[in-house]
Order: C-alpha cells, then structure tokens, then sequence
C-alpha cells in the first residue's frame, strides 16, 4: 500500500464502513443465523480450553512470583535482620514483622543480632509484585513459584514465620530469581533506578 | 368407568409428571453443558462423572437458599406467581400422545392421558394461561424491572400466541380435527406434516421460542436491562420454580413440534419391520423422545447462538413479518386443500 492511500488512516488494519441498504437475503435473516448455527455447532467439536485445575495444574515460569519464603543461610540461620525495608518497600502494605534482639544462645539461629521475632504476610493484601525481595538488603525473602492456595478464613491468608522461613532440612530453590547477573544488577548503584 | 381404568390413568399421569420433572431437571445440566460445548469450555464435570448429580445439588441449593420476600409485596400474589407458572407448565404434558398403545390381555391402553377432542385448543389455552405466572409474580414483585419484564412477556406473548395459532390452524385445516392424536396418526410412517407445512413449521418454532421466553426472545428476563426481569425478587425455591417452569416449558414446546410437524411417534418404515403393536409402541416412544431431545438442543443450539433482540425488533418481527406469513400460509394451504377437493 502507498504512502498516499494511508493518508488519515491510524492502522493498515482499518476497514471501509458503508452504510448500504441490505439486501434481500440479508434482511430476511435466515442465511445469516444458519450460518452462525453452523459456526456454534463447529465449536462442539473444537478442543475445550479448560485446564481441569486441581488435577492438571498449568505449566508457570521458573521465576514465577508466588508465595513468600524467608530464606535461611548455609548454616541454617535465618538471614532476616527486621530491618523493616520490604515492609516499607510494599506497596500493598502487607508485611508487618516485630524486631527482637538475639540472645548469646541463639547464636545458631539467626545470623544477625536483631531478627523478627514475628513476621506476617497478609496475603489478601500482597500483589505478588517482589518489590520486598528488591528492597532486602540481606537476601533473606524471595517469592517462589508455588501459588498462594485459597482458603476458607480470612485470618488463614495472613501467613506468619511457621509457614514462611523455610524448612532446614527442605531448602527452597531460588536460584533462578537469583541469577548472577541479578545479582550484579542489584549490586550496582547506578542501575539502581532501572530496578 | 372400573377401578382398573383409574389406576391405569393414576399411574400414567404420575409417570409422565416424573418424567417431565426429571427430563426438565437434566436439561438444565444439557443446557450447561452445551453452553460451555459451545464456547469450547467442558460444562459442569464435578459432582459426579461428566456432573450428572448437578442438577441435584443445584436442587438442594435453591432449597437452602435464603426465603427472601421483598417488604412491600403482595403476599398472597407473591406466591401465586411460582406456582401458577410451575403448575400450568406441567398441565399440558396431558394432552400430547406419548406413544401409541399398549394391549395388555386384549385391554388398550393409550399413552396419552387426555385424548381430548380439542387437544390443540387446550395446549394453546393453557400456554396462553403461562404468562398470568409471570405478570402475576411480576406484579406482586412490586420492583420497576418486574413489572417491565411482566409486562414485555404479556405483550410478547400476546403478540406471538397470533402467528402460532395461524401456522397451527394451517395443521388443523390440512388434519381437519383438533384432536392430538389423531393429527399423530395421520402422520403415520414418514407421512410427515413437516413435508407439507415447512413455512407453518418455522413459523411455529420462531413462535415456540418467543412463547417460552427463550433467547433470542427472552426480553422478560433480559439480565442486561432488567436485572432479572420478573423474577428479580425472587429467591431460594420460588425463583427455582420459575427456572424449572422454564425447562418444562421447553420440553413441552419441543414435544409440541414434535407431535404437529414431526410425526410424533411415528417413524419411517414402521410398518416394514414386522414388529408387534406393543413393540412398535415402546420403540415409537423411545423415537417421540429422541425427536423431542433433538428440538430440546435445537433450543439450546438457538440460544448459544443468537443474540437477543431489542424490543422494538420483536415486535416488528412478530406483527409486521410473522403474522402475514402466517396469514398467507393459511391461505396457500387452503388454496392446496381447494384443488385437491376439486380434483
């Protein structure tokens, strides 16, 4: 098409509307609606999009942001200092935790002197946008590809510690929303804005 | 006038209620199912394989659900209106020859409860009697989308009830009784009404659709404009109650179809077969029955794939287009009947 015929025109997609009177065939209507009969009853045979959930679950990406995990480092300690930055990184407003300080005995448990001796995610209220695994200064959250499943209570959404630092014995992977090149990424202050 | 002949009657007149009943009850999971066939989607598949014990728990739900009744109603109309509707909807199922008889030690016994001279006169008085449910509940209702939708299905099938009554007359004159089961018996074999009256059939089925305030003619209920239409205020089992009427207004529509145009029971070379009365009578109600499945999903197949009509549409369409035709097919069937009289 030359640069003249698209004079005016947004798209090379747009159609000419005419206004014509309709012909008989048209205005008698039944052509039309065995047509579309024809269209509906073609639709019986065509695959069913339906994915029958529960039983077949849809493939999601390996970087999928889902439920929240509180990581733990190589020793099992919980990394999260309650510093507080994701809570007031979430736009959602759905992360409240309350700061405690280590005891000489806890040593093995928590690798900062301060850790979060509550830590809630109401879950009714996260976005799932990773803004709090962005703000983290210490890697201790991330979001994972499992999905946040429904529930009968409002009260069982909000997800504390007990469901959120992960198992020592049964480490969740996060390497993949971990790459290094992330990680570099996150390191450089000057990319910093494009986060 | 002998004991025997009430049972006989008792039994088939409970028979045929059950069946209405349950055939109703599975059309609504057929009508589920079909809708989500027809939008590539699998339909209810839950309760029950392929969701056969849905419309059970469909039942049960309507009857937990909250006995809402809006303050300002008219108690008494309130309830008339579901049950009236309810009742006249399985009123008619008494008339239509179900299948032709059973001789059990040399004693007939038809399948039709009624064999009523004025068969056809008492379907169309009885559906004509359909729309007082609706006005009535949507009067009672005493909301603004109600009363319009009570209304709209006034007019409509005031409208609708003409054109019917001229592509049926046009059956009367070609049978010349108005009795059902002689018109069924006149269309023995594959002697079908259908091949003489394609323009009274369409005509009559459009109408069938208008009447049972099916898409693309559900004006009355219309969800887009009326919220519900006449049965906006209703809840729990009285709204179950017009849905279900809805369903056995249809099952009874498509039985009618089948019984005018499609030969009812019968079915081509019946004769040929060599088959028992009592046999040909139980194979002819199984084929009356597959005739009325086909129209039940012709029903569905049209709402699926229609749109609905606006108001002023339906009214041109039914005066200004439906009753001439009707008018002239009458007149070409009187036009055919003159010269084979003559000949």
């Amino acid at each position: 098409m030359s640069a003249n015929q698209n004079i005016g025109l947004l798209t090379n997609r747009s159609k000419v509307v005419s206004v014509k009177k309709m012909t008989f065939m048209e205005r008698i209507y039944f052509p039309a609606i065995i047509k579309g009969f024809g269209i509906t009853f073609s639709h019986l045979f065509k695959k069913k999009v339906t994915i029958q959930y529960p039983e077949v679950k849809r493939p999601i990406a390996e970087i999928y942001r889902g439920k929240h995990v509180l990581k733990r480092d190589d020793e099992g300690r919980e990394r999260c200092t309650a510093c507080g930055l994701c809570a007031l990184a979430c736009p959602a407003e759905a992360i409240t935790m309350v700061a405690a300080e280590r005891k000489p005995d806890e040593m093995h448990l928590y690798r900062e002197e301060k850790y979060a001796s509550v830590y809630e995610i109401n879950n009714l209220r996260c976005i799932f946008c990773g803004l709090c695994e962005e703000a983290c200064p210490k890697e201790a959250i991330f979001l994972t590809n499992t999905i946040v499943p429904s529930n009968y209570e409002r009260s069982d959404f909000i997800y504390g510690k007990d469901v959120l630092v992960e198992p020592v014995d049964h480490r969740v992977d996060v390497s993949k929303r971990q790459t290094p090149e992330v990680l570099n990424f996150k390191k450089d202050k000057n990319q910093s804005h494009n986060i | 006038m002998d004991g025997n002949y009430i049972i006989y009657k008792f039994v088939l007149a409970s028979v045929i209620l059950l069946i209405s009943l349950v055939v109703a009850m599975y059309a609504t999971l057929l009508e589920r199912k079909i809708a989500g066939f027809f939008q590539d989607r699998l339909g209810p598949n839950r309760a029950g394989i392929y969701g056969i014990f849905q419309p059970l728990a469909d039942g049960l739900k309507l009857f937990f659900k909250e006995e809402f009744m809006p303050g300002s109603a008219d108690k008494f109309l309130y309830i008339l209106g579901p049950s009236l509707t309810m009742m006249i909807a399985l009123l008619t199922s008494a008339v239509i020859p179900w299948g032709d008889s059973l001789i059990f030690n040399g004693v007939e016994y038809s399948l039709q409860v009624a064999d009523i001279n004025v068969g056809v006169l008492y379907v169309f008085a009885i559906l004509s009697i359909g729309v007082y449910g609706i006005m009535i509940g949507g009067w009672a209702s005493n909301n603004k989308y109600a009363l319009i939708g009570a209304v709209r299905a006034a007019s409509q099938m005031i409208s609708y009830e003409l054109a019917m009554s001229m592509a049926i007359i046009a059956i009367v004159m070609m049978s010349g009784t108005l009795s059902l089961s002689e018109i069924v018996n006149q269309q023995h074999g594959f002697n079908w009404n259908i091949w003489y009256q394609p323009l009274g059939f369409v005509l009559f089925i459009v109408c069938a659709f208008a009447e049972c305030n099916r898409a693309p003619f559900d004006l009355p209920e219309c969800e887009t404009e009326l919220i519900g239409g006449y049965h906006t205020e209703y809840s729990s089992m009285k709204l179950g109650f017009y849905l279900f009427a809805e369903y056995i207004n249809m099952f009874i529509s498509s039985a009618m179809i089948a019984t005018l145009y499609f030969g009812g029971y019968n079915f081509p070379f019946m004769d040929d077969l060599g088959l028992s009365h009592n046999a040909l009578t139980i194979i002819g109600f199984f084929v009356f029955f597959l005739k009325i499945s086909f129209f039940g999903f012709v029903f569905m197949w049209v709402r699926w794939t229609l749109p609905r009509f606006r108001y002023d549409q339906l009214m041109r369409l039914g005066w200004k287009n439906l009753l001439p035709l009707a008018l002239v097919n009458v007149i070409i069937t009187g036009f055919f009947i003159m010269l084979k009289h003559h000949s």
